[in-house]
């Protein structure tokens, strides 16, 4: 595959541990383990691994929700560490898996918040632009989100952190929690919405199906490191090794079995 | 029903004093609780050491709290100098502030601690500062669960502001204890009802801002707070309606001084002055306040001043123990002692006179002998008065049991045969009027009780003041006294204790 060159994001041997709660010999579980990568400016990166791979902790230490021990994160070439993390993170969109909208705040004000935060106010054009991003119409801007579903308040959520235009989206499992007629919707739309706005777009999934369908570069996370970094295209033709072909092997037999019971029935 | 009406119209000041205080404390209890909230919210330790001492504080009787600022703020005046009040406001307000904290502190921390943890995490993920999460997130969301807080401390404080009182503090326990030590049950009953009010309403309309944080009704949110300022700054301007320069009058928990306190202040406000009166004082703090300045004038007894002020057990004889009483005061606290009012208050032993009879005791040597078989009743400090260890070891009594009372239902206690004999006072109209036997005190175990007139140090350079109180001086006899004591304690045909002192004035000035 094309190495980058020159990445928006880059990785330099980052390394970050927690206090083991588990283990009795005190030890401390290595979250991520020395990871150097760079992401290249618009790509469509897909962090996938088994829970507790390290992809989550690894995703936070770009926006300081979770700093490493050690290494580096530098974006645009500047160490993240050096920006004052409330500063840091009106620059760059973040939307997980627990949407988090405020309670007390009606659609409008959650979208606007980032723009609030700055001192500035984004108009009610701009709130409806930003609905439009996620295929809701103007309505909703006065609506509690206690009143929307799931799919509606994720859309929300995608529409808040695109809010101070940003030039790199975080993602982690943002769709987890959405049902799966939903989560295809909205993830069509957000990989539109990446081409669209000219985004660099980095989400973390333990679901391999949605990394191959989405993302243009799959990294594969095994106990705190990388064990694969490849293509969609390269990863169905067998590349990436035996942990990652595991995980392809997955929703290819899935289909395959799908396709067979097709045949089986004939046509309806 | 008419007589609580009446009662209820005149506790204006009263309402006013109560409305400020429980609001100073409240609004204090939440200054210090809510910071204190939000550190305890980020260390363990602070939340486990600002919970642990908030609850302990919740232990200590109301009472005890609001008596123990007393002797605190009396050792603080070694740092903050004698203008330090030791009575009154600020020590009722810091108790009750820490009184308040409990309820705000608790439900403030629980709401940080159930906050989801997805919003706090979007908070810090759309760039907020920690300042701009706190306002814009965790402080929106957790109001209601803070306002119910904050409605719980309320209406404690409202109630035990009520116990101030005993600390000199004006506030509706006023009505309540003295209407408690002349059985004016219409003026406990007014006293009650005009407390229970406030705490309604105030409960009601704290509810409403808790509602409107609840259904994010900014309006009910306001209207909330706006009534409940207009409450506060009405009771300021009623508050401020009052007379500064008030000579303020100290009483301790007992009808005669209620009178004793209305007959003074009467005749000053004869001479012109404005008076205030600090009613129900305790024993302790009225001699302290007095020689503070935190009131301008008591009456006091020799004999309690001589044990509880000078340490004193010997017993000179009741002239000499008095001269030297006003020689301490003047060279000690610089009060004036402006003379004996002529009537005496002593502790006296008394019984039913056919129970008596019955067991052939007349006096505290026969009593001695039949103690063992009998229950003595005593007013709330008796027993730990150095006059009842006196007597004890003068007579080596030793009683089969031994009951506490208020000094009214003592003589109930002993009409039901609840007690055998109990600790009377001489000057009490009720010992007359039920017919007891007062037993005669052959060993002189038992100090006199002149009751005698002090003035603090201040009004003391006021002699047109001094001038007005002088006829009072050996003007009241102890028959004149009992009359007058009687007319507030008996419960038919009942005397405020003003009427009963306008009463004992004609008998004063036209002997």
């Amino acid at each position: 595959m094309d190495q980058p060159s020159h990445a928006l994001l880059e990785f330099v041997n980052v390394r970050k541990a927690f206090a083991s709660t588990v283990t009795e010999d005190s030890a401390v579980d290595v979250a991520v383990d020395g990871v150097s990568c760079g992401i290249a400016a618009g790509s469509f990166v897909a962090l996938v691994g088994a829970s507790g791979s390290g992809k989550s902790t690894l995703l936070k230490t770009v926006n300081r929700l979770g700093d490493p021990d050690s290494g580096q994160v530098l974006l645009a070439g500047d160490n993240v560490q050096d920006a004052a993390p409330a500063m840091l993170r009106r620059r760059i969109g973040y939307v997980f898996q627990g949407v988090g909208l405020f309670p007390h705040m009606n659609v409008a004000d959650n979208i606007g918040i980032g723009p609030r935060l700055s001192g500035t106010r984004a108009s009610d054009g701009r709130i409806a632009e930003l609905l439009e991003l996620v295929e809701l119409d103007g309505s909703y801007a006065g609506r509690m989100p206690h009143e929307l579903s799931g799919g509606q308040r994720q859309r929300i959520g995608v529409a808040r952190a695109l809010a101070g235009n940003p030039q790199l989206l975080l993602m982690d499992e943002p769709f987890g929690a959405l049902d799966p007629l939903t989560r295809d919707g909205l993830g069509k739309r957000v990989r539109a919405l990446h081409g669209q706005l000219n985004l660099t777009t980095m989400m973390v999934t333990h679901d391999m199906a949605e990394a191959l369908l989405l993302a243009d570069r799959i990294l594969v996370m095994e106990k705190g490191r990388i064990v694969a970094d490849e293509t969609p295209r390269s990863l169905l033709k067998g590349a990436g090794g035996p942990i990652a072909q595991a995980m392809v092997a997955v929703p290819r037999e899935q289909a395959a079995a799908l396709a067979q019971m097709a045949q089986l029935d004939g046509p309806a | 029903m008419n007589d609580i009406l009446v009662n209820l119209a005149s506790l204006g000041d009263k309402l006013a004093a109560h409305v400020l205080l429980a609001a100073a404390a409240l609004g204090l209890g939440i200054i210090i609780a809510l910071p204190l909230a939000v550190w305890a919210n980020r260390s363990p330790a602070v939340s486990r050491v600002a919970l642990g001492f908030s609850s302990l504080v919740q232990t200590i009787p109301a009472l005890a709290l609001l008596a123990l600022f007393f002797p605190v703020l009396l050792s603080l005046r070694a740092v903050f100098g004698e203008g330090l009040p030791t009575l009154g406001f600020l020590p009722a307000l810091l108790a009750l502030t820490l009184y308040a904290l409990l309820p705000i502190l608790r439900n403030t921390v629980t709401a940080q601690e159930q906050m989801d943890a997805g919003v706090l995490e979007a908070a810090d993920a759309v760039g907020m500062t920690r300042w701009q999460k706190l306002q814009l997130v965790e402080a929106p969301l957790a109001a209601p669960y803070i306002m119910a807080g904050i409605r719980t401390a309320a209406v404690w404080t409202i109630g035990a502001a009520t116990l101030s009182t005993t600390i000199g503090q004006t506030s509706l326990g006023d009505p309540i204890f003295a209407g408690l030590q002349t059985q004016n049950w219409a003026l406990v009953l007014a006293g009650c009802i005009a407390s229970a009010g406030l705490a309604l309403v105030t409960d009601a309309l704290l509810g409403a801002i808790e509602r409107g944080f609840q259904m994010r009704r900014r309006w009910l949110v306001w209207a909330g707070i706006t009534l409940a300022l207009a409450g506060i700054l009405a009771a300021a301007f009623a508050q401020r309606a009052t007379d500064d320069n008030a000579i303020v009058i100290g009483a301790k928990p007992f009808s005669e001084q209620y009178v004793l306190a209305r007959l003074i202040g009467q005749r000053l406000q004869d001479a012109g002055y404005a008076v205030e009166y600090r009613d129900g004082l305790g024993s302790a703090v009225v001699h302290e306040a007095v020689t503070s300045g935190e009131i301008d004038i008591a009456v006091d007894y020799t004999g309690t001043l001589w044990t509880n002020q000078l340490k004193r057990s010997d017993n000179p004889g009741r002239d000499a123990m008095y001269e030297q009483l006003v020689r301490w005061e003047a060279d000690t606290t610089g009060t004036l002692v402006l003379g004996r009012l002529g009537f005496e208050n002593a502790y006296a032993f008394a019984m039913k006179k056919d129970r008596a009879r019955q067991l052939g005791i007349e006096t505290m040597d026969d009593l001695a002998r039949e103690a063992r078989r009998l229950t003595i009743g005593g007013d709330v400090e008796f027993f730990r008065r150095p006059e009842w260890l006196a007597v004890e070891d003068a007579y080596g009594l030793k009683f089969g049991r031994q009951r506490t009372f208020t000094s009214t239902f003592m003589y109930d206690a002993l009409k039901g045969g609840e007690a055998d004999v109990i600790s009377a006072y001489t000057s009490d109209g009720r010992v007359a009027a039920d017919g007891l036997l007062v037993l005669e005190d052959p060993r002189g175990a038992l100090p006199s009780y002149d009751a005698l007139v002090l003035i603090s140090p201040q009004a003391a350079k006021d002699s047109e003041l001094l001038a007005a109180l002088k006829p009072l001086i050996g003007a009241i006899s102890v028959e004149a006294m009992r009359q007058a004591n009687y007319a507030v304690d008996r419960l038919d045909d009942k005397r405020s204790p003003a009427q009963a002192a306008r009463e004992l004035a004609r008998t004063i000035d036209a002997p």
